[in-house]
């Protein structure tokens, strides 16, 4: 068998082996495999692919195959839907790709004191704009953060029942429903045909003093701004239930924060903040509350907090409660904790610190200002109709096109002969919803990019 | 004793910038960046965008968000980044269990590129078909490593894909109406996810403990299973690196009460080509991409948990799957039995396109290659190691271990007073650290190395050096051992159990901690 020596390992290099297999008296590695029985042994190499030694033609190999991809750098793209296309500042990229956060995992808060410390800025700068004191290192994704919010609501209030939003990402639900299904009952609030908000009327009728928790997002799926948050919120604490938002942190540098109209969780995603798109692998959830033990012993994540040195005016950082964890009490714990997504929560804390409250509220503005041109100029288009018109959108808003004669799988096939990505189709996937799609429109998006797709729409619906 | 080999030991220094939070950074009016502003061509009326938003939901104050140059913000990160040590900067064999490898520059590369970064999960399946392929192939290889059938690449971490299987596992018996099995049995040296995950997801968990040899027996497990098994979630090698030899047996046993078989291969870094999930006989299995295929630790995460299962289970896995139709590469989500959604879209994209290049730079011969110098370093440093006195290896006393090894330093802190918790302090003044162990310690004074392939003999010799050194410092300088680090980027914390866990004082923020803390409040305001 020939002799390779790998770059990535340093004791392939033969005299290096020999000299540790010398130190050890042995012939070989295989000696130190004797605890292996003979039958658990692979009696055959693996069958994999011929390697690509050199790095050149691995790098070309990789990208070969990647070019196969458009991306949304040569398309022009409308969709969201849960993962969002927004300018990531170049300092963001500059900062998550420093080997020495990207190849950091757990030391200890001596030797990794530069990860706590911007872990702890990170909860800070979340706490601030949610307007809330407890913000956790983030859970994988915002799907998980509202699964396990809604856990959080249960063991808080003693109660199994979560009413939820009828505007919800079905995908999301699926998860939740998956995961939460052996111990929580699920109701489910019917959105007013009319304007997409909660049918308020469905949700009295529904909350009892069985109700651990009404679970709803602003903006919700189809975009549409929840204008009865405190509403909403009062009942539901009528009833001694507790009230759970799903909001994304870039909304709200215009948008009220959930807890000023009595959110007592917010959840959610951070990929808005400074992370790119990757196919949807930027995900990160955050969870946020008061700091009541009440609540804080129920997080299953860890919480960094600040510590005093032994130097006056030294910051150190610990681990906050860290006893409710699986970590310290495996299945006794909350949950359970372990690898999630930092990286992420280092990334939007770049972007948070970067943007500040003035370009948190400009980026709201924009947004804002050409979703609303976008609405404007789409709903002219014959065929084409706003869902909810009467209602206030954030950067989502969904059409309705079955007076187009085409359903949205055709116009979204037309469109991609354009080179544009038209949105995600609902069609079926929600009451009253037959031929309709999830628009979404950012910051990044021009006035010429709107025209565009209005001119495509013109065209492809004739 | 040679200090020789521990070059500069005393002259190191890591960074300390003593950095203040960013809330005392920076003064009101300075901009980091400035975002897209409205496009001026669009007309008046979408211009005013307050008309858009109900008045009820527009925020009435703004964040109280730092306002900071953005030349100080780099360089107030760049400054904490220096406050690390990654597998970038040390041999960090001493993050054991984490399997901390070398990640290569070239996977970088690959993973930023805007082809994979500005896609949009939902893009028409045409236009994405490039990294459909790498999933589809990425899910072969695990496939073929593991002895699997099938693949999910779904799950953000090792945690989550063990979620996974345990999902499976009850959609499984549910399927075949035995919903009343409600156990799990696992072992108290596999990871506290593999107790903790099937918890969440309702079992009653069963947690076997070690016997002479560093595993449990077979009768023990015997007295554990019963008609209400629903499986095992095990790992092997533990993390003492004792590889069970009789774990077909374990398999077995479980098979004939009706359970399935779950392996945790958190340690399959010494396994790579040479022993597989498959010939052990289990059902699921699932792999850490950011342990033993080298994509990135990230702080902490972002990662990937490959769940693989057996033909049996394929059905169950969470949609949507890579299928591959001989022409295109699709996702499908018509799988009625799938428990559905375990995270957001399908993953986390870029580490599956390190793991695949990573595996494409080895092949088969060089994955065994990766294991066998992983464990070759291992015991290689197991012998540099054992010759400190105050340290021993429990269990299995002379035999190799596979790819890592549970010390204990008991000897010494009996002697000295001094155990792995200040130990772990001082190690930090070497530029390294080392993981103890979960909870709870079975091997007292726990410390856990795991050399992966990624080091060479220099830093195993430099690292059992310095261990070396340690000790002796502990013995006739225990003052530096027990005031360390001393060369940290912070000196020793004080009153960490009432700042952690008195909730009057925690402040796991910024505002919390000027709401808790009135005199640290005076002082920043004094500044400001």
């Amino acid at each position: 068998m020939k002799e390779l020596t790998y770059p990535y390992i340093p004791n392939s290099a033969p005299r290096a082996k020999q000299a540790m297999l010398t130190e050890l008296g042995v012939e070989d590695c295989e000696a130190l495999f004797a605890a292996i029985p003979p039958e658990l042994r692979l009696k055959r190499t693996l069958d994999l692919p011929e390697p690509i030694l050199s790095e050149f033609h691995l790098e070309k190999h990789v990208n070969q195959i990647l070019s196969r991809n458009t991306s949304t750098e040569e398309a022009l793209s409308f969709l969201g839907s849960g993962c969002y296309q927004h300018y990531v500042p170049a300092v963001c990229d500059e900062i998550n790709h420093r080997s020495e956060f990207l190849t950091a995992y757990s030391g200890r808060a001596y030797e990794d004191h530069g990860r706590y410390q911007a872990l702890f800025e990170y909860a800070s700068m979340m706490g601030e704009l949610l307007d809330m004191d407890v913000v956790n290192l983030p859970t994988y994704d915002g799907f998980q953060a509202v699964a396990t919010s809604m856990r959080m609501a249960a063991n808080i209030t003693g109660r199994k029942e979560i009413l939820v939003s009828r505007a919800i990402h079905p995908d999301k639900l699926s998860k939740i429903r998956e995961y939460n299904g052996h111990i929580l009952e699920f109701a489910f609030i019917d959105f007013d045909p009319q304007n997409g908000e909660i049918d308020l009327g469905a949700l009295e009728q529904a909350l009892s003093s069985r109700t651990a928790a009404v679970y709803f997002e602003n903006p919700n799926f189809f975009g549409v701004i929840e204008s009865q948050g405190a509403r909403i919120s009062e009942l539901v604490h009528r009833q001694g239930g507790l009230s759970i938002v799903g909001a994304d942190p870039i909304s709200l540098g215009i948008l009220a924060p959930p807890a000023t109209y009595g959110a007592d969780i917010a959840c959610g995603d951070i990929q808005s903040l400074g992370i790119h798109m990757q196919f949807g692998g930027g995900h990160a959830g955050y969870i946020a509350t008061r700091d009541d033990p009440a609540y804080v012993l129920e997080f299953p994540n860890r919480i960094y907090g600040l510590v005093p040195t032994k130097v006056p005016g030294e910051y150190g950082f610990g681990e906050v409660a860290f006893e409710r964890t699986s970590f310290m009490a495996r299945e006794n714990g909350k949950e359970w904790v372990g690898t999630m997504a930092n990286l992420w929560a280092i990334t939007a804390s770049v972007y948070l610190a970067l943007m500040g409250p003035q370009g948190m509220a400009e980026v709201g503005q924009t947004i804002t200002a050409h979703v609303q041109y976008a609405i404007q100029t789409l709903s002219k288009i014959k065929g084409v109709a706003l869902q909810f018109p009467k209602s206030g959108h954030f950067r989502e808003f969904v059409l309705d096109f079955s007076r187009s004669g085409k359903s949205v799988a055709e116009v979204n096939r037309a469109l991609l002969a354009k080179n544009i990505f038209g949105g995600y189709d609902l069609s079926g996937k929600f009451p009253g919803f037959t031929n309709h799609a999830a628009y979404c429109v950012t910051e990044v998006h021009t006035k010429a990019d709107i025209d565009r797709l209005a001119q495509a729409f013109a065209e492809v619906l004739i | 004793m040679n200090h020789d080999s521990a070059p500069s030991r005393r002259q190191y220094h890591q960074a300390r910038w003593n950095e203040p939070i960013l809330y005392e950074l920076g003064s009101p009016g300075e901009r980091g960046v400035l975002p897209p502003g409205v496009d001026p061509a669009i007309g008046a009326e979408a211009q005013n965008w307050e008309a858009h938003i109900p008045a009820s939901m527009r925020r009435k104050r703004p964040p109280n968000l730092p306002e900071i140059s953005q030349v100080e913000i780099l360089r107030h990160y760049l400054r904490l980044s220096q406050e690390n040590l990654g597998a970038g900067f040390i041999p960090d064999f001493g993050m054991a269990t984490s399997t901390m490898k070398y990640n290569p520059p070239v996977n970088e590369k690959l993973a930023g590129s805007p082809k994979l970064t500005a896609l949009h999960p939902l893009q028409p399946q045409e236009t994405v078909q490039g990294i459909l392929e790498i999933m589809y192939k990425l899910g072969q290889f695990l496939a073929e490593i593991s002895g699997m059938d099938k693949v999910s690449l779904q799950p953000r971490a090792g945690s989550q894909a063990i979620y996974a299987n345990i999902a499976m596992m009850r959609a499984y018996h549910a399927k075949r109406g035995e919903g009343h099995r409600d156990e799990i049995i696992t072992t108290i040296f596999s990871h506290p996810s593999d107790a903790a995950a099937p918890s969440a997801a309702g079992y009653k968990i069963i947690t076997l403990y070690p016997e002479e040899r560093g595993y449990p027996s077979l009768q023990a497990l015997k007295a554990a299973v019963s008609e209400r098994t629903a499986g095992l979630f095990i790992t092997n090698p533990d993390d003492t690196g004792i590889f069970n030899p009789h774990i077909r047996d374990f398999v077995d046993l479980v098979h004939a009460a009706g359970g399935l078989c779950a392996y945790d291969q958190a340690n399959a870094n010494g396994l790579l080509g040479i022993a597989r999930a498959r010939e052990a006989g289990f059902d699921l299995c699932h792999f850490n991409l950011h342990k033993t295929f080298s994509t990135p630790h990230a702080s902490g995460g972002p990662a990937t948990g490959a769940s693989c299962v057996t033909q049996a289970l394929a059905s169950f896995l969470p949609a949507p799957t890579v299928e591959f139709d001989g022409e295109r590469y699709y996702l499908d989500y018509n799988r009625p039995d799938s428990i559905g959604k375990i995270g957001q879209f399908y993953g986390v994209a870029a580490n599956f396109v390190r793991a695949y290049a990573w595996i494409m730079a080895h092949g088969a011969e060089g994955l065994r290659e990766a294991a066998s110098v992983a464990v070759l370093n291992n015991n290689y440093l197991m012998k540099k190691v054992l010759e400190i006195p105050g340290v021993t290896a429990p269990y299995e006393a002379g035999q190799p271990r596979i790819e890592q090894v549970r010390y204990s330093w008991e000897g010494l802190a009996q002697e000295t007073g001094l155990g792995v918790e200040e130990l772990a302090r001082r190690a930090a003044d070497y530029k390294m650290h080392f993981f103890m162990s979960h909870h709870p310690f079975v091997v007292p004074e726990p410390a856990t190395l795991e050399p992966t392939e990624s080091y060479s003999k220099r830093d195993l010799d430099e690292y059992a050096a310095a261990w070396a050194s340690m000790a002796d410092e502990a013995r006739h300088q225990p003052d530096l051992v027990r005031e360390a680090p001393h060369h940290a980027p912070i000196h020793q914390m004080r009153d960490q159990e009432a700042w952690l866990t008195d909730p009057d004082k925690w402040a796991p923020t910024w505002r919390a901690y000027r709401k808790k803390h009135a005199q640290a409040v005076e002082s920043v305001d004094e500044m400001a």
